[in-house]
C-alpha cells in the first residue's frame, strides 16, 4: 500500500488563504489504513478547520482515490457541495490528489504527504521493503532488497559504515548485507555474491510511466 | 610525474601513506604547507573527498595542485556525490592532471554530514566504481564505448578488518580485488592479531594491505569518534590508556607508534590519519625506518 502522513495545519492553513469554504476528499483505501484521509480523520479536519475559521461545504470519502473516472463521479454525485467550496481538500495519497485535481477545476489543497509503497507489519506499523526500481535484483539476493532497505542502495554487500551488523545511517537497523548474506548461507549459496553485481539501469525509473495492458 | 606508488608496492616497500582534506573554501595555503611538510616522510598523501559528507574543495583540485608540488597524491573518489558521468569525467580529468593513484570510495552516507538535505547519489557503489576505472584504463568507458586516450591509474579500496561480523564482508573484498583493485587502505586498526588474520583471509586476493593508523589525542576524542564515525570503534582499552595518561597526546602518538612499527611484520605498509597533529607524521615514519 502507498504509505502517507497528513501534513499539520499549519501547513495547510496558508494554502487555504484566499478563500473559506473547503470540501474535503478522503480515500478508503491506503489513506484509511495509514490514517490520513479515512472517516476519523477527516472528520477531525473537519473539526480543525471549523476552529480556524473555515466552513465545511461537505466532505466525502472516495473508495479508491487514485481511480481517476471513479473520482470523477463521486465528485459529481456532490456536485452543489463541491461547487459550493473555494478549495478542495484531499487527504489521500499523490496520486488520488491528482484524480481530484483531474476531475475539477477548483483550486485542489493536498493534506498529506506521500512517503512510500510500504509493507504492512501490523496495525499501524509500515515498513518500506520495495521501491518500484523496475530493475527487480530480487532472485539475486534471497528475495530481500538491497536497493530500498540499504540507505546507499549497495549492490555488491555492505560498506564500510557498518556496525556490529548495523546500519550506519540508522544504527537500529540491521545491516540489509547482513540481513541477505545470512539467508543465503541457510540455503547454501553464499556463491551468489561472488560475481559482481551489474550496473544498475535507471532508464527504468524515468518517469512519468504508464503501462497499458493489452486486449 | 612518475608514478612511484605503484612501484614501491611492486617492490614490496614498507610504504607509508599520510592523509589530507581540501580545505573547506578556496584558500589552499595551509593545505600545501601541510603537504609540503609531510611529503617527505610518506610515499603518498590521500586526498579525502568530502570526507563524512561534509563539503570541501574538490579532490581533483587538490590532488591536481599536489601533483604541480611534486607531490604524489592519492585521489579518494566517493559514489555520493557523483553519478557515473561524473565520475567518469572527473576521473579523466584526474589522469590528464598526472594523478595515478585513486582510492575508490562508496562514501559515506550524506546523512552523517553537514548537508543532510542534499540528495545523495549512489548510482554505482565501490566495486563498480573500481569496474569503472579498469574499463578507463583499459581504453573504454562504462558502456564500453572506446576512448581517445585510456587512463593510467593505479586503484585501491577501502576495507575494514576488524569490522563484525567481517565475514559478510568478504565476498566484497574479492569483488574489489577481481574488479582491478591493487591495494587496501584499511579503516583503523587497533588488534595486531586481528590485522595479521585479514591479512591471511585476502592473501589469496593479492592485494597489498596498507593498515589505517588513527593517531589518538585524548580519550575524549576517541569517545567522540566512537560515537560519531561510521565504522570506526576504538576499543576500551586504548580508550582507557589514553584517559590514564597524564600526557594523552603523547600516549596517542606512542599507541599509534607501537602500532605501525609492528604492522611492518605483518601488512605491506601504514595509512597513518593524523586527525589534523601532522606533525606526528614525521616522528612516526622515522620510527619505521
Amino acid at each position: 500500500m502507498i504509505v502517507s502522513t497528513r501534513k499539520p495545519l499549519d501547513q495547510i492553513l496558508p494554502a487555504l488563504e484566499g478563500g473559506s469554504r473547503v470540501f474535503i476528499i478522503g480515500c478508503a483505501k491506503c489513506a484509511t489504513v495509514c490514517k490520513t484521509g479515512g472517516e476519523e480523520e477527516v472528520f477531525r479536519m473537519q473539526e480543525e478547520l471549523t476552529a480556524a475559521g473555515k466552513e465545511v461545504t461537505g466532505t466525502i470519502i472516495i473508495d479508491e482515490t487514485c481511480h481517476m473516472l471513479r473520482t470523477g463521479r463521486d465528485l459529481r454525485s456532490r456536485k452543489e457541495q463541491v461547487d459550493e467550496a473555494d478549495f478542495l481538500l484531499v487527504l489521500s495519497c499523490g496520486a488520488g490528489i491528482q484524480s481530484v485535481a483531474e476531475a475539477s477545476d477548483k483550486k485542489i489543497v493536498a493534506g498529506s504527504d506521500t512517503k512510500f509503497l510500504g509493507n504492512i507489519r501490523r496495525f499501524g506499523q509500515f515498513e518500506q521493503r520495495c521501491s518500484l526500481c523496475g530493475d527487480c535484483r530480487l532472485n539475486d539476493t534471497g528475495g530481500v532488497c538491497p536497493v530500498t532497505v540499504c540507505p546507499k542502495g549497495m549492490l555488491n554487500g555492505p560498506c564500510g559504515g557498518m556496525e556490529d551488523g548495523n546500519c550506519e545511517v540508522d544504527s537500529n537497523n540491521r545491516c540489509v548485507w547482513v540481513t541477505i548474506y545470512e539467508r543465503l548461507e541457510r540455503q547454501g549459496r553464499v556463491e551468489n555474491l561472488d560475481r559482481a553485481t551489474p550496473t544498475r539501469d535507471f532508464s527504468h525509473k524515468r518517469h512519468p510511466h504508464n503501462l497499458k495492458l493489452e486486449k | 610525474m612518475p608514478a612511484m606508488l605503484s612501484r614501491k608496492m611492486g617492490n614490496n616497500s614498507f610504504i607509508v601513506t599520510a592523509e589530507l582534506a581540501p580545505p573547506r573554501g578556496s584558500d589552499m595555503s595551509a593545505f600545501l604547507r601541510m603537504a609540503a611538510f609531510v611529503a617527505p616522510h610518506v610515499d603518498a598523501i590521500n586526498v579525502t573527498d568530502n570526507q563524512g559528507a561534509n563539503m570541501r574543495m574538490t579532490p581533483l583540485t587538490a590532488a591536481a595542485l599536489l601533483v604541480r608540488e611534486g607531490i604524489e597524491p592519492i585521489m579518494q573518489i566517493t559514489c555520493r556525490d557523483r553519478n557515473r558521468l561524473a565520475l567518469q569525467s572527473d576521473l579523466l580529468g584526474a589522469a590528464a592532471m598526472g594523478i595515478h593513484n585513486i582510492l575508490a570510495l562508496t562514501g559515506d552516507h550524506i546523512t552523517c554530514g553537514d548537508h543532510r538535505q542534499g540528495r545523495a547519489v549512489f548510482d554505482l557503489d565501490s566495486v563498480l566504481l573500481i569496474q569503472t576505472i579498469q574499463g578507463l584504463n583499459e581504453g573504454r568507458d562504462i558502456n564500453g564505448k572506446p576512448l581517445d586516450g585510456s587512463t593510467m591509474f593505479f586503484v585501491g579500496a577501502a576495507a575494514a578488518p576488524e569490522v563484525e561480523p567481517f565475514i559478510v564482508t568478504r565476498p566484497k573484498l574479492a569483488k574489489k580485488a577481481i574488479a582491478g583493485a591493487r591495494f587496501f587502505q584499511t579503516q583503523a586498526v587497533f588488534d595486531p592479531q586481528r590485522l595479521t588474520t585479514f591479512c591471511a583471509t585476502v592473501e589469496p586476493l593479492g592485494v597489498k594491505v596498507i593498515a589505517g593508523i588513527l593517531v589518538l589525542r585524548s580519550a575524549k576524542m576517541a569517545e567522540y569518534i566512537n560515537r560519531n564515525i561510521p565504522g570506526l570503534k576504538i576499543p576500551a582499552a586504548v580508550v582507557e590508556r589514553l584517559a590514564n595518561s597524564p600526557d594523552p597526546a603523547a600516549e596517542g602518538l606512542r599507541i599509534a607508534t607501537e602500532l605501525a612499527v609492528r604492522c611492518r611484520d605483518i601488512c605491506h605498509g601504514v595509512h597513518l590519519m593524523a586527525m589534523g597533529r601532522d606533525e606526528v607524521v614525521p616522528a612516526i615514519a622515522a620510527a619505521l625506518k
